[in-house]
């Protein structure tokens, strides 16, 4: 258990005199406190699991510390820093028992027979394994195979942190929920700070209570779930996350109004200075953007499909070049091809070059 | 599912059938037949029944006294190489480079031994050992230590022996080294991560990975090394006496020394039979123990 600190953390696979555009992980320092579960997301590519091998030591910076409590553990190995790790795939010891496969990381470090013996027990019992410690591991579906590989990563109470490496990718999604929501009643349980790493934005939304987005070898934002929801600080973040993702359009903008085809939506707050010459956008959630009959000081659009989500229906609209993902309001029926949007104007944000730009109330 | 009755299939597996016949079956026929028998030259043949094999099996008798005892000796120079070369390449393997070009280069090198022919091998440890031109023999012998393998029979026996351990280790090393290139990286490093020593790592996941492959390599070795001619023939002749004479030896002596054809044909029907069981008992024994059948779940 342990606060941990990246300082000025980055890598590139190419060696440290690589061009710093071509790092795989791009200068990051933040701090994670004990005891919290975080996730990494990103799509493929990002540096989420580069992110992640740094931090267990399967590979070593090019540039950076990282500090557990405080002590720099940079140059130690991954045996070293005492961290548990979780892979995409079932790791199994073939020849061992279910029982012998949990076991295995506790008496690697001399840990007393009684105290790994109970241990076992605990965490098999939270992983409803107990029935299968007598078992050989191999003989185990992929399911079963993948809650060994978590409980091994589990069973260590001294850990600085247990890291998950898209742990559920194998599994089926029925269980997917089951094992995601196990995982956050073990993180309760057990108070290990947890790290998780995942490209699907639901596991690491359900899953953390910071969520880390990386885009391009980059942290663009980490926050809680509704501050990524209701504030991206960077475009990436609000269309990667959501389902529709944000709405993103090019706007010009000033003072309290932005402008989209000539059309003027109110602002919230007020937007004095821009910086100049940057690429000015508006972004708004699908759920912040209603379809209403169109009317004078609406801005009107363009009907192009309407996807029922179940939950609620979405319309796809184009206005001008720009497209938008609005909500259909229940008691709306469609009847004509043209809508207006209403805008909820505490919603709307402004990016300048994909970056929030934070007015002025 | 109904599934179209066409006998005329049959006439498709004809050629495959007639080949078959001529290149195995007949050949194998014709050893029988002559097991059977006893000649005097002239293509006289006499009536044996199954008179050859009672000898075989009967150490009093000359054919199965030299039966049994070359037998004895074939099995214990297939333990004995097997002893060696399986963890010797074991430990080649596991020291083998992962990348860069090294791994070219020791590959190149450990496929040369494999690449000589069997009798060419015989012929590279026949010089490589005489006491008085040879590099090994020679430079034994000047160290104090008294090696002469046409005289001695344990000095023999260690020739053969380190031969066949030269010529095959690489086989075993190169099967062994695909069976641990074929372990992906995530094992290794969930090990690490466990804390896991480098014994450790070696018998809970590198040895059991290498399970398939091991097997194959004590096949093909055992196989082998039971069925070898050549290079002892070349080297040792089968001599000092019979010490060096495996069974293969003895059987050519037999067939083509003596020309007795019907003991020749009994001692390969039934060296061809010990062959097939035992590569079928480690088959069976092997493959049992190597892959779990999957057990129903929910236990009971």
């Amino acid at each position: 258990m342990a606060r941990i600190d990246l300082v000025d953390l980055a890598h590139s696979y190419g060696g440290n005199d690589a061009p710093p555009e071509s790092f795989a992980l791009k200068p990051v320092t933040m701090t994670w406190r004990q005891g919290g579960a975080y996730a990494l997301l990103g799509p493929s590519g990002c540096g989420k699991t580069t992110l992640l091998n740094l931090i267990s030591g399967i590979v070593t910076p090019s540039r950076g510390k990282i500090l557990f409590d405080g002590a720099d553990i940079t140059p130690l190995s991954t045996q070293k820093r005492n961290i548990a790790q979780v892979f995409q795939f079932p790791v199994i010891y073939d020849t061992m028992t279910v029982g012998q496969n949990l076991a295995f990381p506790l008496q690697n470090r001399g840990v007393p027979k009684a105290e790994v013996e109970a241990r076992v027990r605990q965490i098999a019992d939270l992983l409803d394994l107990t029935f299968y410690l007598d078992r050989k591991a191999t003989r185990l579906t992929a399911d079963a195979k993948q809650k060994i590989s978590l409980g091994r990563g589990l069973v260590r109470s001294d850990v600085a942190a247990v890291l998950f490496d898209e742990p559920l990718t194998v599994i089926d999604p029925e269980l997917k929920w089951q094992l995601r929501s196990k995982l956050k009643a073990l993180h309760r349980e057990l108070d290990l700070t947890m790290i998780y790493v995942t490209h699907d934005q639901t596991e690491a939304l359900t899953f953390a209570d910071t969520v880390v987005v990386m885009h391009d070898g980059r942290v663009v934002q980490s926050g809680t779930p509704a501050e990524l929801f209701e504030k991206p600080a960077h475009t990436f973040v609000g269309y990667f996350i959501g389902s529709p993702g944000m709405n993103i359009v090019p706007a010009a903008v000033s003072g309290h109004e932005a402008r989209i085809d000539g059309h003027i939506i109110g602002l919230h707050r007020n937007y004095g200075v821009l910086p100049a010459g940057a690429k000015i956008e508006i972004g708004v959630r699908p759920e912040f953007v209603n379809v209403a009959a169109p009317a004078s000081g609406l801005l009107s659009a363009t009907i192009e499909r309407i996807d029922d989500l179940g939950r609620a229906r979405f319309a796809r609209v184009r206005v001008g070049d720009a497209k938008f993902s609005a909500r259909v309001p229940p008691a709306f029926s469609v009847s004509d091809d043209t809508v207006g949007l209403v805008f909820d104007p505490a919603h709307v944000h402004v990016y300048a070059d994909s970056r929030l730009v934070e007015g002025v109330a | 599912m109904d599934k179209t009755v066409n006998q005329k299939a049959w006439f498709l597996v004809l050629p495959v059938f007639a080949v078959v016949a001529f290149s195995a079956i007949l050949p194998l026929m014709t050893v029988v037949n002559y097991s059977m028998q006893d000649t005097f030259g002239n293509n006289q043949f006499f009536w044996n029944g199954v008179g050859w094999f009672k000898e075989l099996l009967d150490p009093s008798t000359d054919l199965g006294g030299r039966f049994l005892a070359s037998l004895g000796r074939n099995l214990m120079f297939s333990a004995i190489i097997l002893a060696i070369e399986v963890p010797l390449g074991i430990v080649v393997a596991l020291s083998m480079p992962r990348e860069g070009w090294t791994v070219a280069a020791c590959l190149v090198i450990l496929a040369l031994p494999l690449l000589i022919p069997w009798n060419v091998v015989g012929t590279i440890w026949q010089i490589f050992g005489r006491p008085d031109i040879g590099l090994l023999g020679y430079t034994l012998n000047s160290l104090g230590i008294d090696y002469n393998y046409v005289s001695n029979e344990f000095d023999a026996w260690a020739t053969v022996i380190v031969m066949d351990v030269w010529h095959w280790t690489s086989l075993v090393a190169l099967l062994c080294y695909a069976g641990l290139k074929s372990i992906p990286d995530a094992y290794y490093q969930a090990a690490q991560i466990d804390g896991a020593s480098r014994w450790a790592v070696f018998k809970a996941i590198q040895l059991p990975k290498m399970n398939r492959v091991l097997l194959i390599a004590v096949l093909l070795r055992f196989m082998d090394s039971f069925m070898i001619y050549t290079e002892p023939f070349v080297v040792t002749g089968g001599g000092p006496g019979n010490s060096t004479t495996f069974v293969s030896i003895e059987l050519v002596k037999i067939a083509l020394g003596q020309f007795d054809l019907g003991k020749a044909a009994a001692l390969s029907l039934v060296y061809n039979l010990i062959i097939l069981i035992v590569c079928w008992i480690f088959y069976t024994v092997m493959t049992n123990a190597g892959t779990e059948r999957p057990e129903k779940k929910g236990g009971a």
